[in-house]
């Protein structure tokens, strides 16, 4: 019996310390040679993409892998939202920016050996609008309709072999930038074919990154693309592999096993600082978590109350107590990475005197009872709304505000705001493609205040309004720049919200990864990233 | 024995009938409209329209029920909102990976756990004891992801022994033949005359195997324990020691078997139960399984997959409840089965 224990044990106890013992050797990686060029690189993210064609999906994860593998006719200039040529050398605005005519680069292969032409920029359009194109049903094509493209473009044609043309049905300068994002992706139309309704599992682009495999919830692999226009690649491989969990993700970064992580826990920050070999790459994100003021509701009306609002609540206090050193305090609508931001308008501050001051004057001397709803879950640009509308229920008490917090599910909640059943809601936005209109229009024009509203404030400004129309329709960079920063100023003037904060993005990576660039609008993009010796 | 397993295959039925029919109501009465959850911020009111036409929330609710069933009927689970895959596929992928962790866990918890029950009973009061049933009672109070966090911090971050999390080395670009790492380690073994997968995906399984079996290793040390004593002061086992028989045969012999069977049925829902604490083990060691799976499509409102993934499980549990039964007959044939 004991000679039988005793033996279990041993075995017990053995057989993992040989496991252990091969630890070593199967941690060591790739050698990497003298120039940049070599080296297999992974991203341990936070979650697995949905599929891999970048028209049919909506979310980050999915994107991740896309833009690997395609391009599209201009992209963001890295950690920008302007765009530059890519896949398109150059392009002309005609008819009053009713025609846009793009020249294709030359010479461009995708993986598949398919050369890119205007036909194949026709077909991965197509297939997203024309409903009886025999690939529409692979569909439904979101973000097509996120962007509201059906009553934006109304035909693309391939004029010549390198030549496309867009007919647009209305003038709309946000439009290039659309053309940027990962759902305008150039799909290899011959792939299309040959896989069918899996060609959402087997990409073919013609990106800085060839598909290798996938394993679901586990890791997708890439391979260098030798051919590829914009390079040289330098990375042999790269692999976004899934690691849900994120102080797992910090522990493996730590281990070496991952080279760069995603969406670290604010906790681990200050520890990652600190930590020898690990570098921390960061940027405000393009989103903006507000405040919205029921512009038609009493006593929001006024603007008198809205600006004490402003000055009542202390943004500093709330980004420090829930963003940690994840947060920037937001002045402007727009955030600051976005072009036209505005840096000129003076914030609020916090100013409890000013606040009273100004509710003597509207009337409220004594101050008034509210709502304050707050969401019930944690969002990019706003990781607790419920401990913000604490921080702020108790500074809105020192100037006679009494301020009661409301939470509803959050679908609900979302439908309820909509229908601007609130006095002041907390939401938030994250752009899309880095144009002004992204932010300005979507939340605070006056077409976006009918209900439905996105335009939760209910805000209906002429002047405002004005502003960024025009800044659509005319296509000349400076000019829309003017007409925005214009635009801030009426909004901080009028103060339909209370802009609360930005949240800054940060990659923490292995000191050696170089030349890697957060963009602004959420994509990674690893094509000129190399490893240092 | 045979016709017992019939009837008790026929009994799946119903059960995954009231399976079916609560896990539908449960998430049709949910508060909150799906389709507006999933298109969140940016959706306008005819995308959410849309959404709801697709996924066939606008017609009754007793509609959407009879038509889920004649679904379930024909052996349709439908498909998953989020990624347009076969919920049957998306299932057919990841359950490998986590039967193959459970497996690991309930080998462990049992041989380990029998084997400190037996040795804290025939040491009764000693300090073998103290300290097993002492352990056992921490090991059963344990958070799961804390746990496996805690492992992972010692053996792969401060001794650098063991990886982090995965199923296999990713650098070495393996591809799945069965999808059950260890055997398709065998097999690349005999392929390619390297045991570095067979290896790699040994090493990978420890840590989480450890943090999924400590919970049913804890109370099946216990209850080992427990059964064992009682069994001990039994009369044959006087007359057996009486008789002159070697202490180990009294022990092995004759006391575990008996004492074995209040065990098994402990194992057998253990495992059943080792599908839930999954959950937390495949999130902390990023394991590609169908606990996280079904977690991510709770929180995605993916309710096709979260009622696949519920039935899958539940037909599950049920079959290993069954095995347990037929287990019982072997191990006491006193025990008929009818």
């Amino acid at each position: 019996m004991k000679k039988l224990v005793l033996l279990m044990l041993i075995v017990a106890l053995v057989v993992p310390m040989a496991l252990f013992a091969q630890g070593s050797q199967e941690a060591a990686t790739g050698s990497q040679e003298d120039s940049k060029m070599g080296g297999v690189l992974v991203f341990g993210r936070s979650g697995d993409s949905v599929s891999l064609d970048p028209g049919r999906e909506t979310d980050g994860e999915s994107f991740y892998a896309t833009t690997a593998v395609y391009d599209t006719l201009v992209e963001f200039v890295p950690g920008e939202t302007a765009v530059q040529p890519a896949l398109a050398e150059s392009w002309d605005i005609e008819d009053g920016g009713l025609t846009w005519t793009f020249h294709l680069r030359e010479g461009v292969k995708f993986h598949d050996g398919t050369p890119l032409n205007a036909d194949a920029v026709v077909f991965s359009f197509e297939r997203q609008f024309v409903e009886d194109h025999p690939y529409y049903d692979q569909g439904p094509w979101k973000y097509w309709g996120y962007m509201d493209m059906d009553n934006i473009v109304d035909e693309v044609i391939a004029v010549d072999d390198l030549t496309v043309q867009f007919k647009l049905k209305k003038v709309e300068a946000p439009f290039l930038a659309n053309l940027a994002m990962d759902f305008a992706s150039i799909v290899s139309p011959t792939a299309a074919a040959k896989y069918g309704d899996d060609f959402k599992n087997n990409p073919v682009g013609t990106g800085a990154f060839k598909f290798v495999s996938w394993t679901k919830d586990s890791d997708i692999v890439f391979e260098r693309n030798e051919d590829y226009w914009d390079g040289p690649v330098y990375l042999d491989r790269l692999i976004l592999k899934v690691i849900p969990d994120a102080t797992s993700r910090w522990l493996a970064l730590q281990k070496g096993e991952v080279d760069l992580i995603d969406f670290p826990s604010a906790e681990d920050l200050p520890a990652m600082a600190e930590t020898d070999g690990i570098q921390l790459i960061q940027q405000p994100g393009l989103n903006v978590g507000y405040l919205a003021l029921n512009t038609q509701k009493k006593p929001f009306d006024n603007k008198l109350v809205r600006q004490a609002m402003n000055y009542a609540i202390d943004q500093e206090e709330i980004v420090k107590a829930v963003y940690g050193d994840v947060g920037q305090v937001a002045k402007n609508p727009l955030p600051p990475t976005i072009w036209s931001y505005n840096d000129d308008i003076e914030d609020y501050g916090y100013d409890p005197d000013m606040a009273k001051k100004l509710l003597a004057q509207a009337g409220y001397a004594d101050g008034f009872e509210m709502e304050l709803w707050a969401m019930p879950v944690a969002r990019p640009y706003n990781p607790n709304a419920r401990k913000i509308a604490e921080i702020m229920q108790a500074q809105l008490a020192k100037v006679g505000i009494d301020a009661q917090i409301v939470s509803y599910e959050w679908g609900t909640y979302l439908d309820k705001t909509d229908m601007g059943e609130h006095q002041a809601a907390m939401l938030g936005w994250t752009g899309d493609n880095g144009d002004p209109d992204n932010f300005l229009w979507v939340l605070l024009s006056a077409p976006a205040a009918e209900l439905p509203a996105g335009n939760i404030a209910l805000w209906k400004n002429a002047e405002f309004t004005d502003l960024i129309g025009r800044a659509k329709e005319v296509t000349d960079q400076a000019e829309r720049t003017e007409l925005y920063r214009e635009a801030q100023v009426v909004f901080h003037e009028e103060a339909p919200w209370v802009p609360i904060a930005h949240s800054v993005v940060t990659i923490p990576a292995k000191e050696e990864v170089k030349n890697f660039v957060i963009y602004p609008t959420g994509k990674r993009v690893f094509k000129h990233v190399y490893f240092e010796d | 024995m045979f016709k017992h397993i019939l009837k008790r295959l026929s009994l799946l039925i119903p059960t995954i009938f009231g399976v079916v029919t609560l896990v539908f109501f449960m998430i049709a009465l949910a508060p909150g409209d799906p389709a507006r959850v999933m298109l969140g911020e940016r959706a306008n009111a005819e995308q959410i329209e849309q959404l709801r036409a697709e996924l066939g929330l606008d017609k009754p609710l007793i509609q959407q029920y009879g038509l889920y069933l004649s679904r379930i009927v024909r052996l349709d689970l439908g498909k998953s909102i989020t990624s347009g895959q076969k919920i049957a596929s998306e299932i057919k992928e990841r359950f490998p990976a986590t039967i193959e962790l459970a497996i690991w866990a309930m080998l462990f918890a049992t041989v380990l756990g029998v084997l400190l029950g037996v040795t804290s009973a025939i040491r009764r009061n000693t300090w073998v004891d103290y300290t097993t049933m002492g352990g056992a009672l921490v090991g059963v109070s344990m958070p799961v992801f804390w746990l496996g966090l805690v492992l992972i911090m010692i053996f792969s971050v401060w001794l650098d022994l063991l990886p982090t999390g995965g199923r296999m080395n990713i650098r070495y670009f393996f591809e799945p033949i069965t999808n059950f790492y260890v055997i398709d380690g065998i097999i690349m073994w005999f392929k390619e005359g390297t045991p570095k997968f067979l290896v790699s995906a040994l090493r990978h399984l420890i840590l989480p195997t450890i943090a999924l079996g400590t919970i049913p290793l804890a109370i099946i040390a216990r209850t080992t324990r427990s059964s064992m004593l009682e069994v001990l002061q039994q009369d044959y086992i006087k007359t057996a020691r009486s008789a002159g028989i070697k202490e180990r045969r009294v022990i092995y012999r004759y006391a575990l078997r008996n004492a074995l069977l209040p065990v098994i049925t402990v194992i057998g829902l253990q495992f059943g139960l080792l599908l839930s604490g999954a959950i937390l083990t495949e999130t902390v060691f990023s394991w590609p399984g169908i606990g996280k799976w079904i977690y991510v499509a709770i929180g995605a409102r993916d309710y096709p997959a979260v009622q696949g993934g519920i039935i899958f499980i539940s037909i599950f549990f049920v079959l290993i409840n069954l095995v347990v039964d037929i287990l019982y007959s072997v191990v006491n044939p006193k025990i008929r089965l009818q």
